[in-house]
């Protein structure tokens, strides 16, 4: 039972600079990741071409037949989605919590070098706490 | 313009779940991406022509639909990313949100694809979305006089959807 499948980060040229999976079917490999991220970040500025009013700021949420993808845009460009289970609420939260953790972990770093991958041992530790306090929660709903 | 006597279209139209002029335009497309309609009813920002808006949107689509395919988290089995998938193959999605619309599309077994953007709080339109492409079925593809694979030029169509769109959103 998992609620959430996969977190991606890609960084504002859409380049993939974190990713994690929790228990999807048939696992992506490095490469399928690495263009999922790119491609994301293309369709994500398509979106905002085609709006039909003025200040779109791209898609936030894609209802796919068997699950869901919010995405989170920071405003310096990073972006941040998860894919869940269709109908998952509260993921809002939980992708400012992320950014939240990015900026602390991750920003403040000053071994980590802007638009790189990310390899912060703090940050996964708090990642993985914060998606398993949203699992629990999601369980006891 | 109908011929076959007073054929009722099935099922009877989704209760109505908003009022008033939500909705932005309507694009439907054929399987090969000729856009057989564009009809639009509130859209104040234009940023391309019309052709090249049409080729956009079918581009989003199509990519989009090979993203959903290949991230579908429930299956193994997803091939590569990209490869051209039939219609029904393959994990799609219903709809997409941004800050300023929503669009919900829909494909039919013969690929034709329905979209529909409206503004971004309007329910699921899966239904709607259904009952338009009856009024497609009963309205362009029983006419006689239409083509397949030509733009609709077909009134009775663009009323009962102007009609019906207005109902909706």
């Amino acid at each position: 039972m998992a609620a959430i499948y996969s977190l991606y980060v890609i960084n504002k040229s859409g380049g993939l600079i974190f990713y994690k999976d929790y228990g999807s079917a048939g696992r992506m490999d490095t490469n399928d990741s690495l263009r999922m991220a790119s491609l994301w970040h293309s369709m994500h500025a398509i979106s905002q071409q085609l709006s039909p009013i003025s200040g779109c700021s791209g898609i936030e949420l894609l209802q796919a037949d068997t699950f869901d993808l919010h995405c989170f845009q920071s405003l310096t460009g990073t972006k941040f989605f998860v894919v869940c289970d269709p109908g998952t609420q509260h993921m809002e939260g939980l992708l400012k919590h992320i950014y939240e953790l990015y900026t602390d972990y991750v920003l403040k770093n000053p071994f980590y070098e802007m638009e790189m991958p990310i390899r912060c041992e703090l940050f996964d530790i708090k990642l993985s706490q914060a998606i398993q306090k949203d699992s629990v929660a999601l369980l006891s709903r | 313009m109908q011929f076959f006597g007073s054929s009722e279209i099935s099922p009877s139209p989704p209760a109505p779940t908003a009022s008033g002029n939500n909705a932005h335009m309507m694009y439907v497309f054929n399987r090969n991406g000729v856009c057989l309609l564009y009809r639009e009813w509130n859209r104040p920002l234009r940023t391309l022509d019309a052709q090249q808006d049409q080729k956009l949107m079918f581009g989003l689509l199509f990519s989009l639909k090979s993203l959903t395919a290949k991230m579908d988290p429930t299956t193994a089995e997803k091939g590569n990313l990209g490869v051209p998938q039939l219609p029904g193959q393959g994990c799609s999605f219903h709809s997409f949100r941004t800050n300023t619309y929503k669009l919900s599309f829909m494909e039919t077994p013969s690929g034709i694809k329905l979209i529909l953007v409206t503004h971004p709080r309007t329910g699921d339109l899966r239904e709607p979305l259904k009952y338009i492409y009856n009024l497609y079925v009963e309205y362009v593809a029983k006419n006689p006089l239409y083509t397949p694979g030509t733009p609709i030029k077909c009134e009775l169509f663009n009323t009962s959807l102007d009609q019906y769109v207005r109902s909706i959103a």
